[in-house]
């Protein structure tokens, strides 16, 4: 055995594993970058008509920002058009990326390690009861805990969604199938804009649980070599 | 003061600086539009989407849905760039001129209009801006004028020009021959107001509202793809929905 030189920051017997490949790490930052001026931008788009439903009926549903009030640092594009081609060129990174993402998934056969399946319920429930401290022992995990698998496989279908009803409301004519399924194209709309709300709000969650659980995790996304407390595979 | 050589900076203390500068400094080079270096970039990525848009998503024969005239709006907002509602000084005396790559130029008055076979639909228009509205039109389909005029086969686009203070849009033909691309002479069952278009303007369920040119002047067949008020501004030039 050759001897790795000592990390001072970390303990010395932290295991290092390869836990990304490189095609996921990619599509992660690509995937953040992008995701983030797509909403810059829709933010921007959404101040043209900053409501849910018709001109003359504002649809009963929630929205924080009905009417506007988008701070301008949180916008990108500037004004309409501006706002349009900086999320139409988004788009293609976007939905590529995922596709990538997800086609490395299917032929890596890493799609086992990240899609929650009916089995991993019950140690969801397990891995719930320890995040409230009902349960003292952490409960065995191979790659991913069953809550990071319903995390992982939320947010891809969440990024269908919001590729989906983008579509919609892009063509909605042409897309009409699409439209109805959505239930209109004023449902598409707020759909599209619930994804938003629900990738900011998972974003939020996601850092900081990385942060406090897990930091060891955001050093593996980067160089792909994982050293942290969850060192096993699947 | 600084040393050369920046103990305690690491490789990866780079990489994460590089993390945020790059995305930062890229948005605070291009808050507005992208400025010189991305708008034009962008530009070039809208001109693949109006391709995609026009020889991939739009199906010439698909008619968009059409709705009961009591599913209306009864708010339908109306946009001009002129200050005042533009308004011609001789309403008699108007005509649409159309012309450009065609076999037989003409004039054509409302009441020439008028006696050619109408189309009436209640369909969504979609705004740019997000909104709908569910409104009755009635005119002439552009195609009927069309086959009046025999365009040459150069004719690869159409031009409407109007009299709200130069407003002019440009289309591809295939949007321009679909059945339900109208020459619009009334909404709602009556002769379109000044607010609306009068005497003719544009009419399409297929396109967002900023291409369809109120006031209308002229309607000329072109080989190049002329552009638009709103389109040479930055706005998509296809405008399809």
């Amino acid at each position: 055995m050759t001897t790795v030189p000592a990390d001072t920051n970390l303990p010395a017997a932290a295991p290092a594993v390869r836990r990304h490949h490189g095609v996921v790490r990619l599509a992660h930052w690509l995937n953040a970058a992008t995701l983030a001026g797509m909403i810059a931008s829709g933010l921007q788009i959404y101040l043209a008509f900053p409501h849910f439903g018709t001109k003359e009926r504002t649809y009963a549903l929630p929205n924080p920002w009905d009417g506007g009030g988008i701070p301008e640092a949180a916008r990108l594009g500037g004004w309409l058009a501006g706002g349009l081609n900086w999320h139409f060129a988004l788009a293609w990174p976007f939905v590529i990326t995922g596709l990538v993402y997800l086609l490395f998934l299917a032929f890596s056969g890493e799609w086992r390690s990240l899609l929650f399946r009916p089995r991993d319920v019950r140690p969801a429930i397990d891995m719930q009861l320890y995040y409230l401290r009902l349960r003292k022992q952490h409960p065995p995990q191979g790659k991913h805990n069953a809550l990071q698998k319903a995390a992982y496989t939320f947010i891809v279908a969440l990024g269908a969604a919001s590729a989906l009803s983008g579509f919609a409301i892009y063509k909605p004519v042409q897309l009409a199938w699409l439209v109805t399924l959505l239930g209109g194209f004023e449902l598409a709309r707020y759909w599209h804009f619930l994804a938003v709300w629900t990738f900011i709000a998972f974003t939020v969650l996601h850092v900081v649980l990385v942060f406090t659980v897990d930091p060891a995790s955001l050093r593996a996304m980067i160089t792909g070599w994982y050293r942290g407390r969850f060192p096993s595979h699947d | 003061m600084t040393d050369p050589h920046t103990p305690g900076l690491a490789r990866r203390d780079f990489l994460r600086l590089g993390l945020v500068a790059g995305p930062a400094s890229l948005v605070a080079a291009c808050g507005w539009d992208g400025g010189p270096l991305i708008k034009p970039r962008l530009q070039a990525i809208s001109r693949l989407n109006d391709w995609v848009g026009e020889k991939i998503l739009l199906s010439p024969n698909r008619l968009a849905p059409t709705y009961a005239t009591s599913a209306r709006s009864t708010t339908v907002p109306a946009y001009f760039i002129s200050d005042d509602v533009p308004t011609l000084a001789q309403p008699s005396a108007w005509s649409l001129e159309v012309g450009g790559l065609v076999r037989r130029p003409t004039r054509l008055t409302l009441a020439m209009l008028q006696a050619l076979p109408s189309v009436t639909y209640t369909v969504k228009h979609h705004c740019v801006e997000g909104w709908t509205a569910i409104a009755t039109w009635t005119g002439v389909p552009v195609a009927t004028v069309a086959a009046l005029v025999e365009p040459l086969p150069a004719a690869r686009h159409l031009r409407f020009d109007s009299f709200d203070d130069g407003y002019f849009n440009g289309w591809d033909l295939t949007s321009g021959m679909h059945a339900q691309t109208i020459l619009a002479y009334a909404f709602n069952d009556r002769p379109l107001s000044p607010e609306r278009g009068a005497p003719l303007r544009l009419y399409s369920p297929i396109k967002l509202g900023y291409k369809l040119t109120k006031y209308l002047t002229r309607m000329s067949f072109t080989a190049e793809r002329p552009g638009g008020y709103w389109e040479d501004q930055g706005y998509p030039w296809l405008g399809g929905v």
